[in-house]
């Protein structure tokens, strides 16, 4: 798919899923809602923020509009959006997003998810990959500038874990380190677990 | 503290630092291929322990291991192994590692010079640097420089405390007696018991601030 029909495609889609705007919605709101689907929980290829950590959004805010977050989609949706964004409004949107209950994506493949688990609690010492849980949390709620990875969508999860090993996004400290020692296979399996996982209250 | 408990701490303090002592493998004759593995193993720890080895504070807190002393971090993995001291994650990474690996590992730690990490509260910087220096005479708490040593870099199996992070130090007085010397082998973490246990939690935290801004 190229950029233009990828862009229609998601106009299209929000469009038809966002029905009637919710008249509380802000337009500031709407402005990263008509990507990041109705109540922000996720949209094609951009990622749920509803639930994600105050301070998570508004680093990567940051990371986007400094370039830093380079990733090829960063560079397409996020930097334009960013470009005007002033630290207030950011600040503001942050807050707003990270209240917002998340609903998890679904969308692994069940038969990996016990793996996922696996490598997510313990890590694979022998080969050099650190669990996930001393940082992300035992519920993959995440905590400060860490980000909640719990039902985020198995495709976003995948890409975002495979371009650190691929050199994008190389300020995101300790993930380049981590994510780079990983397999497709085991990357696959996190993936897939993640995304099944929900939660009954924010904290 | 007493006399006869300090010796007996302090004799299974030795018996623990010849038993971590007896696979050492001296550094400088590993092979190029050990070299690369040491390298690897290194980068491995610091994805958790920070990229300087200066620590982290993730949703539990990674120790600084930058100028750690060997011999207390050579007793430290040895206890994750055997489970004295209770972490399922330091307990598989440990597990894998060989005593030549360990030694090497300890010895690199050792020369890393990183700032603290930084972040704790400042409000009670000086009650942690008197109780550090003084101790608590009424509540039979000793001067943490008596061992510590004066500048809190440690000896041999008692380790340094500068610039640790203030998260972790909390955690580790608070939870001490249900973290460290489990099962019935006594070793070195008898020593810090009492201490912990006469400790109130704003006093913990007041060390623990001083400590982790030390240099
Ligand atoms: C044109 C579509 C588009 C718009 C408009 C948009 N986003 Fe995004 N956003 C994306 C895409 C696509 C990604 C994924 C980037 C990647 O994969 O690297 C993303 C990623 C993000 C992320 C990173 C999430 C994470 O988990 O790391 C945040 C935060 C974010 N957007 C916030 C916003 C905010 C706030 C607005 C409104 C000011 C906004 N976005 C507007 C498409 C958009
Ligand atoms: C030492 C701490 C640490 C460990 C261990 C760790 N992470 Fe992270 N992770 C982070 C931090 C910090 C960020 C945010 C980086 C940034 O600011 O961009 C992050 C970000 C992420 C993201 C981006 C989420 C998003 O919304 O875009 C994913 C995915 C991720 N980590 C997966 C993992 C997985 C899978 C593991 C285990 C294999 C893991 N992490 C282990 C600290 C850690
Ligand atoms: C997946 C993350 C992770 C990795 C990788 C990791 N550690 Fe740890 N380490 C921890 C955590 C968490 C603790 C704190 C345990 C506690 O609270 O008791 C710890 C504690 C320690 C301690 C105790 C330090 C002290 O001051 O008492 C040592 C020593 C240690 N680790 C060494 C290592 C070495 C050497 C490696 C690499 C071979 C390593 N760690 C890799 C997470 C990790
Ligand atoms: C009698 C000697 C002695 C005194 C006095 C002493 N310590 Fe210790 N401390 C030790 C030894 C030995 C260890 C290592 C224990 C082990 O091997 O598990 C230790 C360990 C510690 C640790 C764990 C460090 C880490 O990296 O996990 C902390 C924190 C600590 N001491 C703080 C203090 C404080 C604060 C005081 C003063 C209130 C104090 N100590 C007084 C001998 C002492």
């Amino acid at each position: 798919m190229n950029l233009n029909t990828s862009k229609m495609a998601i106009l299209v889609i929000a469009f038809l899923a966002g029905g009637p705007l919710q008249a509380e919605e802000s337009l500031a709101i709407r402005n990263c809602t008509w990507c990041h689907g109705s109540s922000a929980q996720g949209l094609s290829t951009a990622p749920r923020l509803a639930g994600q950590r105050d301070q998570y959004i508004q680093n990567q805010l940051l990371s986007f509009s400094e370039h830093l977050r380079d990733n090829p989609l960063s560079q397409q949706y996020m930097w334009p959006a960013t470009a005007h964004l002033s630290p207030q409004a950011a600040h503001d949107l942050s807050a707003y997003f990270s209240a917002l209950p998340p609903v998890p994506a679904n969308d692994g493949d069940p038969e990996l998810a016990a793996a996922g688990r696996a490598i997510y609690d313990e890590g694979i010492a022998d080969s050099d990959v650190s669990a996930c849980v001393v940082c992300h949390g035992p519920n993959a709620e995440g905590v400060r500038g860490i980000p909640r990875l719990g039902g985020l969508s198995y495709p976003y999860l995948k890409r975002r874990l495979e371009q650190w090993g691929e050199g994008f996004h190389a300020a995101a400290a300790p993930m380049p380190q981590i994510a780079g020692r990983l397999s497709p296979n085991q990357i696959d399996a996190l993936a897939s677990y993640l995304s099944f996982i929900g939660y009954e209250s924010l904290e | 503290m007493k006399v006869t408990s300090l010796r007996l701490a302090f004799q299974t303090a030795l018996l623990a630092v010849c038993f971590a002592a007896t696979g050492r493998a001296d550094a400088a004759d590993m092979s190029q291929q050990a070299q690369q593995g040491l390298q690897g193993k290194l980068e491995y720890c610091k994805t958790c322990h920070g990229l300087s080895g200066e620590g982290y504070r993730g949703y539990y807190p990674m120790p600084r291991l930058a100028g750690q002393q060997p011999e207390y971090l050579e007793n430290q993995l040895q206890a994750f192994i055997r489970r004295s001291r209770t972490n399922p994650v330091m307990s598989n990474v440990a597990h894998g590692l060989t005593p030549s690996m360990v030694a090497a590992l300890a010895a690199n730690l050792r020369d890393l010079n990183p700032n603290p990490y930084g972040g704790a509260p400042r409000d009670s910087l000086a009650l942690g640097k008197t109780i550090f220096e003084q101790g608590l005479p009424e509540s039979n708490v000793p001067a943490c420089s008596a061992c510590h040593g004066p500048d809190a870099k440690g000896k041999a199996e008692i380790p340094r405390l500068a610039g640790q992070l203030y998260w972790y130090t909390v955690k580790s007085l608070t939870n001490w007696s249900r973290e460290r010397g489990q099962g019935s082998l006594k070793d070195t973490s008898a020593i810090m018991v009492p201490t912990t246990h006469n400790l109130t939690q704003a006093q913990i935290s007041a060390l623990a601030a001083y400590v982790s801004y030390l240099k």
